[in-house]
């Protein structure tokens, strides 16, 4: 065996390093930022009255689930639905790009809040006319405003999702894909087993972004009377008569929400290092 | 009769208007190092890539260990497969080594070695990862297996795109320009794997400048200039005694 003069390569960064972050927290702007968050909520806590929260927890609650599931339904649904949008454009036949491409191109071009009343006020009440759908199985679902707001939510994540992963298909190195041909892969297998997962992972850090602005269009549903935190939080301020302390609580969760979520797909990213 | 192992007959290529490759026959025994030579845009890569239809033929004839790929008229000209399948299976029974090595970035050393002959050929993965640790031993990776590509210089990246092909242990390899990508202190350790090889009697056709190289292992060498083999024989007539006055001046600019 030759004696190969291998070059060592530097050990990745030591990324999640817990230790590592929270010395990174304990410089000196750092401290000064964290004693002036911590003055900000004590005194929002000792001087602002919360004594509506207890009774309004299990109501809170609800609105939340009925945040997270419109959240998580419509993402995971828009992202299944943005691959074909998306693949269509990338390597579709030409009436199928062009189909692909004025759906991206529309919904991305006109108001969430205009496609959710549409959807709300056109297909639920088109659906009402018709005693065929009023009989099936479906029906006590779609006579609910929520499918509505779930609909709406999942076409738009798709359109948007659909052009970040056309950019992501089509960055993809034609010489990965050409190596997996060459040994043999199928169409399928070259999908599966490298364009695809590599796709993702290109996608990645946007998916993140794409994910909060998501979250922060669930409030809109709340104007077709579906009871999500928003709505709930409306119901208190009109219940209490208090402003800002209902509006705080709602910044918390959705602040905490985008927390979680960059956290998790970060941690996401980081198990594959492509390095570049 | 010694079956070929590759055999190219009056092959030609077009993109477009311009014709590439205008008639090249070529014929690869089992255990023949055939090394091609000639300049940049001569058609060295155009004629290897339709050795396993990464590029179509536009006509001409190419068959693998005796079976001719099945080729039909394409509605756009050219020609195309009758049978996708026929030329999956063909391919998984050739090597390919590219200029930039093309390894998968989401897999590691290990997941780069096993991933056709798990997902092509169908063998066990504890099968597959035993022979990958044996192919990886053999490029000097035996330590790298867990790591991912781009943390490797091009060299050892090389020598894994080597390891994946060794670990289907196919009928040819098929290298284009295995080196020109890298820096130079990295050519020779890929060099020196490519020469194990050669000596071992692995069928190879080898697309190269590196001309040194060329001599000292191929059994055969063509030059190959403006889409045509212009001159072809042992290594020792083609540098000692080229007839060809290209080719004369070709070696002396390369060397
Ligand atoms: N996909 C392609 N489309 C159009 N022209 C191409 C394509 N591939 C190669 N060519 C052209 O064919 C000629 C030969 O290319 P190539 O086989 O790569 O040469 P070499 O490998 O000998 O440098 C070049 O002029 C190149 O520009
Ligand atoms: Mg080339």
């Amino acid at each position: 065996m030759p004696d190969f003069d291998t070059v060592t390569p530097l050990p990745p960064a030591a990324k999640g390093d817990f230790s590592a972050m929270f010395r990174a927290l304990l410089l000196p702007h750092r401290i000064v930022m964290l004693a002036i968050a911590l003055a900000g909520l004590s005194a929002m806590v000792l001087m602002m009255n919360w004594s509506w929260l207890p009774a309004y927890l299990p109501k809170l609650g609800e609105g939340l689930l009925m945040t997270l599931y419109m959240l998580v339904g419509s993402v995971v649904m828009g992202f299944l639905l943005a691959l074909p949008l998306a693949l269509a454009q990338v390597s579709g036949p030409a009436p199928l790009r062009w189909l692909a491409l004025s759906f991206c191109t529309v919904i991305r071009g006109t108001p969430l809040l205009l496609q959710l009343w549409l959807f709300y006020f056109g297909l639920g009440s088109l659906f009402a006319q018709f005693p065929e759908i009023r009989g099936t199985w479906l029906w006590p679902y779609l006579r609910q405003p929520w499918p509505y707001g779930l609909i709406a939510l999942t076409v738009s994540f798709a359109a948007y999702q659909g052009e970040v992963m056309r950019g992501a298909f089509a960055g993809v190195p034609n010489g990965e894909l050409e190596a997996a041909r060459a040994f043999g892969m199928s169409r399928f297998k070259v999908f599966h087993r490298v364009w695809f997962p590599r796709a993702v992972h290109r996608a990645l850090p946007t998916l993140a972004g794409e994910i909060i602005l998501q979250l922060k269009s669930t409030p809109l549903v709340a104007t077709i009377t579906v009871t999500d935190l928003y709505a709930v939080i409306t119901r208190v301020r009109q219940a209490t008569l208090l402003t800002y302390e209902p509006l705080l609580f709602l910044v918390a969760v959705y602040i905490c929400l985008s927390a979680v979520l960059i956290l998790a797909l970060r941690w996401l990213e980081n198990r594959v290092p492509t390095g570049h | 009769m010694d079956q070929p192992a590759i055999e190219i007959r009056d092959l030609h290529k077009s993109f477009g208007d311009l014709e590439v490759l205008k008639g090249v026959s070529l014929t690869a025994h089992p255990g023949d190092v055939v090394a091609v030579i000639g300049g940049s845009g001569s058609g060295k890569s155009t004629m290897l890539r339709c050795i396993n239809m990464l590029e179509l033929p536009s006509s001409g004839e190419i068959a693998i260990q005796g079976e001719a790929y099945g080729l039909h008229p394409a509605r756009g000209g050219g020609l195309e497969p009758i049978d996708p399948k026929q030329v999956q299976r063909i391919r998984a029974q050739l090597g390919m080594v590219f200029q930039n090595f093309n390894l998968w970035p989401h897999r590691t050393v290990l997941g780069n070695v096993i991933e056709v002959p798990i997902q092509v050929l169908g063998v066990p993965r504890d099968k597959a990862i035993a022979r990958a640790r044996q192919v990886l031993a053999r490029v000097g990776l035996a330590e790298k297996e867990d790591v991912y590509p781009s943390f490797m210089s091009g060299g050892q990246q090389q020598r894994c795109a080597i390891a994946r092909v060794l670990a289907v242990d196919p009928l040819a390899m098929l290298f284009d320009e295995p080196t020109s990508a890298l820096d130079p202190e990295l050519v020779g350790e890929v060099l020196s794997v490519i020469r194990d090889l050669a000596q071992e009697k692995r069928t190879m056709i080898l697309v190269t400048h590196e001309m040194a190289f060329a001599r000292d292992v191929a059994s055969h060498v063509i030059y190959l200039r403006d889409g045509l083999i212009e001159e072809q024989g042992p290594p020792e007539q083609i540098f000692g005694a080229p007839q060809s006055a290209h080719l004369r001046q070709f070696i002396s600019s390369v060397v």
